[in-house]
């Protein structure tokens, strides 16, 4: 009895402790849902995200937001479980929420286009829009494409294309290391193409597949890289998987260059430390320094004014800013907050991102159209990368012409559309 | 004045037995009461039901089925198992299967029955996997468990034929065909399927203990040696009981595939088979509707407080350690000690006691939560950009003010409540004294 | 040639690691027969307190304190926690510790952040110890092989030389009977408990910087030092080395085998396809379910001889 009573006076107090915790409400806002990890072994890719986010909303409302109104955020915690997500989902359609964010997470984000595709169909006055800002599967804007899904972040193929095309014409032997997953495969699958495409030139001497976040001591892999005489290693390992890898490689002291999806990723240039150093290039739409080297002033301080909040993290997502402002343009042409009437005004939408290339959102996919680059882990750099002393210099740019592909979308479309 | 002794000698939880119609008029009352809350939380104005309710009280007749099918194993036969989820998830891939195998033509089975296909599908994978694990008792099964669970973890994560890898299985519910005619597109009609099937298979496993089974499982659990003495097989008992607790998980992993139309590696995964055992266990293993009320408040608090706190996983491991060290028969082992003292008419000496018991108990509990969210505030909740409101006013983590009101009220509270929990245990020895004085 | 060599190398050292952590909780487990979940979690503790200490101090007095910090935990928890529960049975232990481990992941988080924190090797073991065809051995790991080995060597002395000593040997194989002899067995639980938890802690200081420190790596760890325990069998220190090697070994030497059991018999994985689930089992390579043979292993030898490698008891 006293443990029943205990646990109802803890929910009550709980409640009464943080109703309102988030952010103030004064006047009416557009409210945005965002669906992330925030606890379990994933809930620094959360917070993370939410910190970049938030960052380029408050910018996005700084510019006036959209109809007049400011932009408001609010969190649900999935734990990176679909159920979870899809829970948080219907806590979102209830508050009619019109627009909801997932990104952490392609397993979770295949689970969200479904279940806001389903919802939408069954509940047609009470739809919601689904953002996606860094899930990146091709498959999301292919087979699983949806009228109701639009993401913005360029998509594993083109990430692959941007990687090879960036090859060193030195470069003669690659290995590939990936997880052992749907992204992993795709990240494999791509990377043989592209180099039977541009790089005929380039022998594969060897292939790995690794266990998702299984594997502590990647000595042995780095063993056979050795002995396959590769002389870069290509790899889209994140997380632990990532971070083990590059101690092991710097440890062993192998003479190889690093290519990489997720090296600038929070957490990653603290694994890599001195021994990344000059060795490891990453694939990113933006780093800190590249507002610097365009001459950008705007861009540059976009950046300071995020390091300024202490962050401990990097921002390369400059797509999430990209994503606010389409997101603020096409509600001000829709003159609405509707999804089907944003969604139709996303459509085709074409707005500059921070460093002035025009990104558009394609209306067969949905996928953004957006130039991808790969930059070097070096210094001196005017802005480092995690308090390491270290920060990214760009190497090659893919314009969005060279990642322009064709899709086999077929999306069904709701009427009105 | 000398009552026969031999009611003194039964446990309370039998004879409660004696008094069926009783006891259970709550049960009827609590059903009826669980089919009506949706439509006390409808909205006249738009027309629809809370969707955030619908989901949590369908999430809580899957988990009820679950953890009533893992006390199963854990309260009834002595079984600790690590790899319960295993059942629960692969009834889900099976009824994803079975939906698109429906939708393709090849299985004109109506939607109510699927359930029933994913629990065979569950008995199936328990004899399976029973066969190994049965063979074990004690420590030595729970690492079995433990083993098979990581191994279908996995594999679930590895292979797409039939798990479909990392992104999982999907199929659509609504394959137009019904026993009743239903199309199952609104979430209210998953509900009462939902709500009819766990109380199918409440019953089920409520009768299950009745019959000799489940009473040798229990004889098994209380004295192994004996009960092979006796001519029964313990490992054949243990089999048979760990492979109908997989058929009762597989029904509940069955109603989340049609709930959610996805199943994907974390219905399979460590976590879940974490979750039995701790819904399990708090709401009480040895009494049979203890589950009920573990898997109740567990889901409350998982979908729930997760939303509003950030710390809510040190909740549920405080909750769980205190159970574990203070009232090992779980909430409902603790109601269950107090039906003497209502039958006996005595409750009323507890109200004064209880309140003052409650007092210090919620200071104590006020400064844990506040130094709890103070604290989780200082590293992540700040990360965040949250500013943290309490009772309409914000708080400052930085200033000392709120940490020295926290930790006030979790000292003082603590020292209160010590002092309240002794006389409070000297009245309930008095109380329980009296009542046995007078052989209830 | 040179890939088994190296993997052997690096086997036996993740290996040795694996046998720090578990001849911890093999003791606990023989001893007291609690199954101690939190074990990770106390691995993980160290590793934070170390990588705060080398802030502070430096790595040399971490190598001390942060042990220490965690033996004082561990004595916390056997008396104030551990002792209350032990009369409600083994699972209510079990599950005790079980919660703790919630509590501890969770707590680390809260005060660390979610990030994994800059723990490095010391400058001092930083550099190539030897080179093996053109990789290097890095000196850090000959210090923790080092340190196994000192560790190893300790506990057998105090095991087999000092009284306390036989005392726990004796109470690892009969507990009663050391009771019912009038030792003080909760005492020694306790320094047992203490004594594991301060194994855990030195774990955790050097494998710490080994891998990376951050909250999952007790849940990474955690179930492979279960495996060593039930495989090298209840009561047996020996036991427990030789599973810790073995499965070193196999985790590391299973990423260098690349071919599936399907070309083991012979194509047979051809003839079945790999649309349907047999034959994906069958055509996987050997380098993919790495992870998986620790399971398998533990499961097979549950099934086959409970007692484990070298056990004196039964499960």
């Amino acid at each position: 009895m006293l443990g029943a009573f205990r646990q109802f006076a803890k929910c009550v107090l709980i409640a009464g402790m943080l109703l309102g915790s988030g952010a103030a409400v004064a006047q009416e806002t557009i409210k945005i849902a965002f669906i992330a990890p925030f606890s379990g072994a994933f809930a620094a890719n959360g917070d993370a995200w939410l910190k970049m986010l938030r960052y380029a909303m408050d910018n996005t409302n700084a510019r006036g937001g959209a109809l007049g109104k400011k932009f408001e955020l609010v969190t649900f915690d999935d734990k990176i479980q679909p159920s979870e997500a899809l829970i948080a989902l219907k806590s979102v359609v209830d508050q009619n929420i019109p627009v909801v964010i997932q990104c952490v997470g392609s397993n979770v984000a295949a689970a969200m286009v479904d279940g806001v595709s389903r919802h939408n169909q069954r509940n047609p006055k009470n739809r919601v829009l689904y953002l996606n800002c860094s899930a990146l599967a091709t498959e999301l804007t292919e087979e699983k494409c949806d009228f109701w899904h639009f993401r913005f972040s360029a998509n594993v193929t083109q990430r692959v294309a941007t990687m090879v095309r960036g090859l060193p014409a030195e470069a003669k032997s690659v290995y590939l290391m990936n997880q052992d997953y749907l992204y992993g495969q795709g990240v494999a699958a791509d990377t043989k193409k592209f180099l039977a495409q541009y790089r005929p030139d380039i022998k594969i001497v060897g292939e790995e597949f690794v266990p998702l976040g299984k594997i502590k001591d990647f000595s042995s892999y780095i063993a056979k890289v050795k002995t396959s005489g590769a002389q870069a290693l290509l790899t889209s390992n994140w997380g632990p998987d990532f971070n083990l890898l590059m101690k092991a490689g710097v440890e062993s002291g192998l003479d190889i260059k690093y290519y990489t999806f997720s090296a600038h990723l929070n957490g990653g240039p603290t694994a890599m430390g001195d021994g990344g150093g000059n060795r490891v290039i990453a694939v990113l739409e933006g780093h800190d320094n590249m507002g610097a080297e365009l001459g950008n002033a705007k861009a540059e301080e976009w950046v300071k004014g995020f390091r300024a909040t202490d962050p401990g993290i990097d921002y390369p997502w400059i797509n999430f800013q990209t994503m606010f402002d389409m997101l603020a343009s096409a509600i001000n042409k829709a003159g609405s907050t509707d999804p089907l009437k944003v969604a139709v005004a996303l459509e085709g939408i074409q707005v500059p991102d921070m460093y002035g290339e025009v990104n558009t959102m394609r209306k067969d996919d949905h996928q953004i159209m957006q130039p991808f680059y790969t930059a070097m882990f070096t210094k001196p750099v005017k802005y480092d990368s995690e308090k390491t002393g270290w920060g990214w210099k760009t190497l090659t740019k893919s314009t969005t012409q060279d990642l322009t592909f064709p899709t086999t979308c077929k999306m069904k479309r709701p009427s009105g559309s | 004045m000398n009552a026969p002794p031999t009611t003194s000698a039964i446990p309370a939880g039998q004879r409660a037995d004696a008094q069926p119609a009783r006891r259970n008029w709550i049960w009827f009352v609590l059903v009826i009461a669980t089919a009506i809350l949706p439509w006390l939380f409808y909205d006249w104005n738009t027309g629809r039901h809370s969707g955030f309710l619908l989901t949590m009280l369908s999430q809580m007749g899957m988990m009820i089925i679950f953890s009533l099918s893992y006390n199963m194993l854990m309260g009834q036969a002595g079984l600790l198992s690590f790899g319960h989820a295993v059942f629960f998830g692969l009834g889900g891939y099976s009824t994803i299967h079975f939906l698109n195998a429906a939708e393709a033509g090849s299985l004109p089975l109506p939607l109510e029955l699927m359930p029933l296909m994913a629990g065979l599908a569950g008995l199936g994978f328990g004899i399976v996997f029973g066969y190994m694990a049965a063979k074990q008792r004690a420590t030595a099964f729970a690492m079995i468990t433990m083993g098979i669970g990581e191994l279908i973890a996995t594999a679930a994560i590895m292979f797409h034929n039939f798990f479909g890898g990392e992104g999982g299985v999907s199929a659509n519910r609504m394959i137009e065909r019904s026993l009743f005619g239903v199309e199952y597109a609104s979430s209210i009609e998953v509900f009462y399927l939902i709500l009819a099937w766990t109380l199918l298979a409440a019953l089920g496993m409520l009768f299950l203990t009745k019959t000799p089974l489940g009473v040798m499982a229990n004889a098994t659990r209380d004295n192994f040696e004996r009960a092979q003495f006796m001519g029964y097989d313990p490992r054949r008992i243990r089999f048979l009981q760990f492979a109908l607790s997989g058929m009762f998980a597989g029904i509940g992993g069955g109603l989340y595939a049609i709930t959610y139309g996805i199943v994907t590696f974390d219905a399979v995964a460590a976590p879940l088979s974490a979750n039995a055992v701790l819904m399990t266990y708090i709401g009480g293993a040895t009494i049979f509707y203890g589950p009920i009320l573990g898997a109740t408040l567990i889901t409350l608090l998982q979908s729930g407080l997760s939303l509003l706190s950030n710390a809510w996983l040190i909740y549920v491991g405080v909750l769980f350690i205190s159970m574990v060290t203070f009232a090992p028969a779980g909430l409902a082992g603790m109601i269950q000690a107090h039906a003497p003292v209502s039958r006996a008419g005595r409750m009323g000496r507890l109200v004064v006691p209880y309140i003052r018991l409650s007092i210090p108990g919620l200071a104590t509990l006020l400064g844990f939560v506040g130094l709890v969210e103070l604290s989780s505030f200082l590293t992540i909740g700040e990360a965040q950009g949250k500013t943290l409101v309490l009772f309409g006013s914000k708080i400052d983590v930085h200033e000392t003010m709120p940490w020295a009101v926290a930790v006030g009220l979790l000292v003082l509270g603590g020292a209160w409540l010590r002092f309240e929990v002794k006389s409070f245990a000297l009245i309930w020895d008095e109380v329980t004294a009296d009542l046995k004085q007078r052989s209830v | 040639m040179e890939i088994v060599l190296i993997s052997l190398l690096n086997g036996f050292v993740y290996g040795m690691l694996l046998f720090m952590l578990a001849s911890g909780l093999t003791l606990i487990f023989s001893m007291m027969g609690v199954l101690n979940f939190a074990h990770a979690g106390i691995y993980m503790i160290g590793a934070y307190v170390a990588f705060e200490v080398s802030r502070m101090v430096g790595f040399w007095p971490a190598l001390i304190i942060a042990p220490l910090v965690c033996a004082a935990i561990g004595a916390a928890i056997e008396v104030w926690g551990l002792r209350r529960t032990h009369h409600n049975g083994h699972i209510a232990e079990l599950l005790f510790t079980f919660g703790l481990f919630f509590i501890i992941e969770r707590g680390v988080q809260m005060v660390w952040g979610m990030l994994p924190v800059p723990y490095r090797v010391p400058t001092a073991l930083d550099f190539p110890l030897f080179n093996l065809y053109g990789i290097n051995f890095p000196a850090y790991r000959g210090f923790m092989l080092l340190i196994a080995g000192g560790m190893l060597l300790s506990i057998w002395l105090l095991l087999t030389r000092t009284r306390i000593g036989l005392i726990i040997q004796a109470s690892l194989t009969h507990p009663n009977m050391v009771s019912s002899l009038g030792h003080n067995v909760p005492r020694v639980f306790t320094m047992v408990f203490a004594g594991g938890c301060f194994l855990a802690g030195l774990a955790g200081v050097i494998g710490g910087n080994y891998q990376v420190t951050e909250p999952s790596m007790a849940a990474a760890l955690g179930p492979i030092v279960f495996v060593v325990v039930v495989f090298g069998g209840l009561g047996s220190l020996a036991g427990c080395f030789i599973a810790s090697i073995i499965v070193g070994m196999l985790q590391t030497f299973a990423v260098v085998v690349d071919f599936s059991l399907s070309d083991l018999l012979g194509g047979l994985g051809d003839w079945i396809g790999t649309k349907n689930l047999l034959g994906e089992i069958l055509a996987v390579p050997v380098s993919r379910i790495g992870p998986l043979l620790p399971y398998a292993m533990m499961v097979l030898m549950l099934l086959f001889r409970p007692r484990g490698l070298m056990g004196t008891r039964d499960t």
